[in-house]
This record gives C-alpha cells, sequence and structure tokens, in this order.
C-alpha cells in the first residue's frame, strides 16, 4: 500500500509538470488522455469488476456532455450549474438504463446497452431545433471557476484534478466492501445471493457509478472540445471505450487508463497519416484478445511471474 | 415453533412433477437428513427452501415467518444457509476472500464505498478465526480453484457456517469425497453447534445415521418414509427403493 502511494504521488508529480515541458498542442492531447482514461476507468468498474458487459457506455458520456452544452447554449445557465447537472444527467441516465438493461447478462446485455445508447444517439441526431442535429451544438466557451480555464495549462490542471480524484474514488471503490461483493457477483451470482447479498441492486448500484464517472469524463470533454455533436454519442465512442479496457487489462483499473492513453495517442498519430483510423483500431483489437486477453497489465504480470521464476 | 416448517410444497417444472406436496417440520436444534435416489427431488426442495426455486405451490416457514416467496438472499438474511451440490465458490479468489465475502454477508457488511475491506478489523478476524477453526488456515491465500476437491467441499461448508445460521442447509457435502475426507466433513458438521438446525441431503447411508436425529426418504417427488435409524432400516418400502427391487409403479 505504502508503494502504490509512492507511485501514485511520482505519478502525480511527473502530470504537474508536464505543462512547462510540452507545447499546448500535447498538453492538449495528455488532456484528453486524461479524459477518456477518466471514461475507460469508469466502464472498468462495469465490466472488470461487476462483471456487466456494456456496448452503450457512451450514452451516458454524451448525456453528460449535453446536459453541459444545452444548458450553456441554450438555456445560458451559470457554468456553476451546467457542470453538475451534467454529472446528474448522466447518473440520472444511468439508473433507468440500468433499470431497464439488468434484466439480461452476457451478449444480451451487451445488445441492450447498445440499443439503449443507439435511442439517446438517435434524440440528439433528430432533435434538430434542440441539439442542433447533425451540426452539433458548437460555442461552448471553456468555463470560469474563480480563474479562467480558457488556457490549456489551467485547463489542463482542471482535468487533472478531477480525474485524479475520480481515479483514487474508484480505487477506492473496488477495494471496498462494495467492491469486492462486486467480484464475488461477478464469479458467482447464486453464490452471493445464499450469502445474503441482493445481487441485482449491487449490480445497479455499480452502473450508475460507472454512468456518473462516464458522465463526468463526457462534462470535461465538452470543455475540452468547445463543442458537442452525437458523435460523443457514437457507437464507436462506446467500442472504444471498450477496447480501451481489454488493451490495457479488464479489472485492473490502472490498465484501461493507460489502454485510454495509447488508444487516444494512436488515433491521432495515426489520423494524421491516414484516413483509416478505424481499420487500425479493429486490428489493435483483434490483435489484443488473439495475444493479449488479460492487456497490457496482464503481458506486464507474466513477465514480472516468469522474471521472478527464473 | 418448528425451525422448518414445510407444508405440501409442490413445484412442476412443465409437467415434471418435481415436488408433489412435501410436508416436513425440523425442531430447533434438529438435525435431519433427506435420504433418496437420484431424481427423488430432494435438490428441488432445497432450493424452495432455499429460494432459488419458487414453490408451485404449498408453503415454508422458517421459524413462524413464512419465507414461501421470498428471494434467496432475503431469507439469508433472515438466517438461512446452504452448500450447493455442485460447488460453487468464488474460483478465481483465494480461501480468505470467499469466506471474507460470506463474513461480509453475514455482518450485512455490503454498502460500504470507501475504506478498505482490509480496513474492517472485525471482519479480518473473524475470516480468519474461521479458518483457524476449521483447519485450513494454510490455504488461506491459495486461490480456490487450486485446492483439491475434498478443500473446496470444506470450504463451501465453512462458507455456509460463517453467519451462524439459524437453519443450514448441506446439499450431499461429501459427494465425490474419498473416506478420509468424508470423515473430515462428517466431523466438522457433528462439532457444530448444537442449536443449529441442520438439514442435509446425503447418499451415504452411514453418514447419514451418523449425523441425524431423524431421516426422511423421498422418492419422487414425495417422503415416503421418516424416523429414526431403526425405523428406516425397518421399512420395507425404503429397501426396496434401495436395493433396488422391481418397483410396482413407476
Amino acid at each position: 500500500m505504502g508503494r502504490a502511494l509512492l507511485i501514485a504521488l511520482i505519478g502525480a508529480a511527473a502530470f504537474a509538470v508536464l505543462p512547462a515541458l510540452l507545447p499546448s498542442y500535447y498538453l492538449g492531447l495528455v488532456t484528453k488522455m486524461m479524459i477518456f482514461a477518466l471514461f475507460a476507468m469508469s466502464l472498468d468498474l462495469m465490466v472488470g469488476y461487476a462483471g456487466l458487459a456494456s456496448l452503450g457506455h457512451a450514452a451516458f458520456f454524451g448525456l453528460g456532455a449535453y446536459t453541459v452544452g444545452l444548458l450553456i447554449v441554450r438555456a445560458h445557465v451559470s457554468e456553476w450549474i451546467a457542470f453538475p447537472a451534467g454529472v446528474l444527467a448522466a447518473t440520472a441516465g444511468g439508473a433507468l438504463f440500468a433499470a431497464l438493461a439488468l434484466r439480461a447478462r452476457g451478449s444480451y446485455l451487451l445488445m441492450i446497452t447498445l440499443a439503449l445508447a443507439q435511442v439517446v444517439w438517435g434524440i440528439a441526431f433528430g432533435w434538430r431545433t434542440l441539439t442542433g442535429g447533425d451540426d452539433g451544438l458548437p460555442g461552448i466557451p471553456r468555463p470560469v471557476y474563480f480563474i479562467s480555464l480558457a488556457g490549456e495549462t489551467a485547463f489542463f490542471y482542471f482535468v487533472l484534478l478531477f480525474t485524479g480524484i475520480s481515479a483514487l474514488l474508484l480505487a477506492a471503490i473496488v477495494r471496498s466492501p462494495f467492491g469486492r461483493a462486486l467480484r464475488g457477483i461477478r464469479e458467482s451470482e447464486t453464490r452471493m445471493q445464499a450469502l445474503g447479498f441482493n445481487v441485482w441492486r449491487h449490480q445497479f448500484t455499480a452502473f450508475v457509478i460507472a454512468a456518473g464517472f462516464a458522465g463526468l469524463a463526457g462534462c470535461l470533454y465538452v470543455y475540452h472540445n468547445r463543442f458537442v455533436s452525437p458523435d460523443f454519442l457514437h457507437v464507436v465512442v462506446s467500442a472504444e471505450a471498450l477496447i480501451m479496457v481489454i488493451l490495457g487489462g479488464v479489472g485492473t483499473l490502472l490498465g484501461p487508463a493507460i489502454g485510454a492513453a495509447l488508444i487516444i495517442f494512436l488515433e491521432d498519430f495515426i489520423s494524421s497519416q491516414t484516413q483509416r483510423w478505424l481499420l487500425i483500431l479493429g486490428i489493435i483489437y483483434v490483435a489484443t484478445t488473439l495475444y493479449a486477453p488479460r492487456g497490457i497489465i496482464g503481458l506486464y504480470k507474466e513477465y514480472t511471474a516468469r522474471k521472478k521464476q527464473r | 415453533m418448528s425451525a422448518l416448517e414445510v407444508q405440501n410444497a409442490a413445484k412442476n417444472f412443465g409437467g415434471v412433477h418435481a415436488l408433489r406436496g412435501v410436508s416436513l417440520s425440523l425442531e430447533e436444534g434438529e438435525r435431519m437428513v433427506l435420504l433418496g435416489p437420484n431424481g427423488a427431488g430432494k435438490t428441488t426442495l432445497f432450493h424452495t427452501i432455499s429460494g432459488n426455486i419458487i414453490a408451485t405451490s404449498g408453503s415454508i416457514k422458517l421459524f413462524g415467518a413464512d419465507i414461501t416467496r421470498l428471494a434467496p438472499d432475503a431469507r439469508a438474511r433472515l438466517g438461512v444457509a446452504r452448500t450447493f451440490q455442485i460447488t460453487n465458490l468464488f474460483a478465481n479468489l483465494t480461501v480468505l476472500e470467499n469466506i471474507l465475502l460470506a463474513v461480509c454477508g453475514a455482518d450485512k457488511l455490503t454498502f460500504r464505498f470507501i475504506r478498505p475491506l482490509e480496513g474492517y478489523s472485525g471482519i479480518q478476524a473473524r475470516a480468519r478465526g474461521l479458518l483457524d477453526t476449521w483447519g485450513l488456515s494454510a490455504a488461506g491465500d491459495t486461490l480456490v480453484r487450486n485446492l483439491s476437491y475434498g478443500e473446496q467441499r470444506q470450504v463451501e461448508v465453512v462458507m455456509a457456517l460463517s453467519g451462524e445460521p439459524r437453519l443450514l442447509l448441506l446439499d450431499e457435502p461429501t459427494a465425490g469425497l474419498s473416506p478420509a475426507e468424508t470423515l473430515r466433513v462428517v466431523e466438522m458438521v457433528r462439532k457444530l453447534p448444537r442449536g443449529m438446525t441442520i438439514l442435509m441431503i446425503e447418499h451415504d447411508m452411514d453418514v447419514a445415521f451418523e449425523i441425524a436425529d431423524r431421516i426422511a426418504v423421498m422418492h419422487q417427488g414425495r417422503i415416503i418414509a421418516e424416523g429414526d435409524e431403526i425405523a428406516i432400516r425397518g421399512n420395507k418400502e425404503v429397501s426396496d427403493i434401495y436395493l433396488g427391487v422391481e418397483e410396482t409403479d413407476a
């Protein structure tokens, strides 16, 4: 535990000095990596710990983003209200989706979450007068919370603060009695029931917490982009998040964060070279499931275990 | 008041009558063994008591409270614990982690989100104490899937015990065990507090007579005989079933 804390502190310190080292474009890219790291970690709570597969996680990301965008652009609400309202809307959306989707398990759950997320996408795409349809909502300024967050450096620290606190909370949750119960449920629902655990209520809570953190990531991303469009809700975003989780290592929290950083970096790099990013993403996914099903963290663990054996 | 009172419980799976009106009653602290050939309905009866299956008709009472339609977890919180015929453990967790979850469930320590489980010293101490008591301390850090089958069966029993249940349901805890391992499990059951009411499914007659105060024999969804060792050994219908004498109807 002491070592983990030390690593966390060194990591935080390393992040804190980044703005002094990186040009503003790359600082913006790292900011985006952190946002998606938070998004991927929130999905990992569901997939990796509660064992609930989801192909609709972008719905909560987009619900958060659209709530902020609509409140700012259409309702001219203060950013002090819009930001928490975005997180709240995603959390409420999570509760609704969980209530509808948790009847199913496995690939059926995957299908239902996908379908529900497509409904949200459809609304954002189709309700032009409210959401601007395909054009999205441009002109969402970065907020002023005591200081202006318009600059890349200030915004970087803003995102670092939220991602850092969220990561600590999620790390605490997975080690708490609740998080341990989720792992038990993933292993055997009937056994957990026989031990007196209300399985549904645990899964529901995990789903809602995951949606809340995904919504937070969405709220940060809308400020990052100063723009929100139906692309935020697209199934590709959900799939990307799932690939981030799998690439990094399911059920490790740190892995999905690394996976997110890697995917965001590759997306940026490859998109500047070719139009075929989705093809590359697919190849990454296939290669991961074939050669590293436990992800980057799994590879690292195998490597250290082998070194110890020698 | 009976610890467990099953009245006329029936369960149909489509056209299959798994239970055809079973009634039985256990006093507090009583130990009953259910005997019967495969397909007699023993496990179905267990499931209706533990809540994994809801009886089609009839009623089930735990210390006077009607639990016929309660969910399994609600029954567990009222003091019903069970083992499963097919080992049902958290295979990818360690033995200690398995027992910790059981203790958490028993203590209703469920929706706590921040402090790590390691920080709950009372829970940790109780889980380790259970491992000590039942001679599993050495295996505490072993993943359950790496245990021998016999050890897994023991973990299964310890898990059910960890909440000090009022009613303990043991579904063939000795099935598939070597004679030495069977002896260990029988010893475990004999060492349980006398106040704990136990209902156990068992195929081995000797084990059954060793443990039970009373025995009920099931056949084709009904209880066909009930009583102590002498009564059961002397029952013609029972020996017919067990000795495979030709049956008059099917």
